[in-house]
């Protein structure tokens, strides 16, 4: 299909009943799903505004991660409560990558030995649970209790904000990097790198192919910054008294 | 906390992407309100030393977070333009490529 051109001079924010609008000179912009697009937090209003206003001829809705997250948050298009996303999250548990090692060969189980053990041990130090890893083709054994630590932990983030955990959570294909980097623990680069540690590895081995490798590189960056920045903006104690975040 | 560098070099990425946002919209990024947004936020919280409190740790990883979302997008974008935008090319210049040209036919294709 063609692609949208931009239709609109000047990107401005306003401030509604519900929260932060944006407006393409005077339109309001709406959801896919036509709610009024309302965001709790100015900061993420801004950056909103900035993806728009970032377009030049044409908009290019694959770049503009912030918003697509904003539309998922109101629209909620797979109709999932808040327990459910809570799950799904938890539930990549069983397969995070971190913990998920191969055998051979050994200079890359090596590698994983030393780049994921120690994110590993700060996980299980920080929410004071066993997680472990495995070479086993079932993935790690993960105890009930560390699964509900992480519930719990979990149910503790409003609805919007766990939205982005669960996208962070799915395009990093861990639940213990997604964790390292909404505690801050690492950089979005960090976590990509650690993410996509064996793609490296071959990189390293076979050579770069700029066209796919660091295409998908930039495009795991910006999926993992964005999901990352959501979740900050969504649990700011300053936002979180507003409307739209109560569940 | 993450090992996030030193925050001035955190700003200075920044406003050259905000730069490079801007670039299409004829405004100068000092306009806009992300410049703002951001500038008054380090202003606030002085993030521009090198010993910071949790607060300016916070705000840090925040920026260093965005300037990766502002860098990754333009990055990928640049790379998607480079690789994957330019579409099919015409008979012409399939013909070109093994040097041969289309032949010229006044009454069009029999």
């Amino acid at each position: 299909p063609p692609e949208r051109k931009r239709f609109y001079q000047n990107v401005s924010i306003s401030q509604g009943e519900g929260g932060f609008e944006i407006n393409l000179d005077h339109r309001k912009l709406k959801t896919p799903q036509a709610k009024l697009f309302t965001v709790p937090s100015e900061a993420l209003a801004i950056a909103v505004a900035t993806e728009w206003d970032s377009q030049k001829d044409t908009i290019k809705f694959y770049t503009m991660h912030l918003t697509t997250l904003c539309n998922t948050a109101l629209d909620n298009p797979t109709q999932r409560n808040k327990m459910q996303l809570i799950r799904a999250a938890v539930k990549f548990l069983e397969t995070d990558t971190v913990c998920y090692r191969v055998e051979e060969p050994a200079a890359l189980a090596e590698l994983q030995k030393n780049e994921w053990d120690p994110v590993v041990a700060w996980a299980e130090k920080r929410y004071n649970v066993a997680i472990g890893s495995s070479t086993s083709i079932l993935g790690p054994n993960i105890p009930a209790r560390t699964k509900e630590t992480f519930v719990s932990h979990l149910a503790s983030y409003n609805m919007w904000a766990l939205q982005g955990i669960e996208y962070v959570i799915t395009q990093l294909k861990s639940l213990i990097l997604s964790m390292g980097l909404i505690d801050r623990h690492i950089t979005v680069e960090k976590a990509v790198l650690l993410s996509r540690l064996e793609e490296e590895y071959q990189i390293q081995r076979w050579g770069n192919v700029e066209w796919a490798h660091d295409y998908d590189l930039c495009e795991l960056r910006a999926r993992a910054a964005a999901g990352t920045l959501f979740v900050h903006l969504c649990s700011e104690s300053s936002t979180v008294k507003h409307k739209l975040l109560q569940d | 906390m993450a090992a996030l560098g030193s925050p001035l070099r955190t700003l200075r990425g920044l406003l050259r992407e905000l730069r490079h946002a801007s670039e299409r919209s004829g405004r100068s990024y000092r306009d806009t309100p992300a410049y703002r947004h951001i500038i008054a936020a380090f202003r606030a919280h002085r993030v521009t030393s090198e010993k910071l409190c949790r607060a300016q740790q916070e705000l840090h990883f925040q920026a260093a977070t965005y300037l990766c979302l502002l860098r990754s997008v333009r990055e990928h974008a640049a790379l998607h333009r480079e690789y994957h935008g330019k579409g099919e090319r015409s008979p012409e210049e399939v013909a070109g490529l093994v040097g041969f040209r289309l032949p010229q036919q006044p009454g069009g294709k029999g």
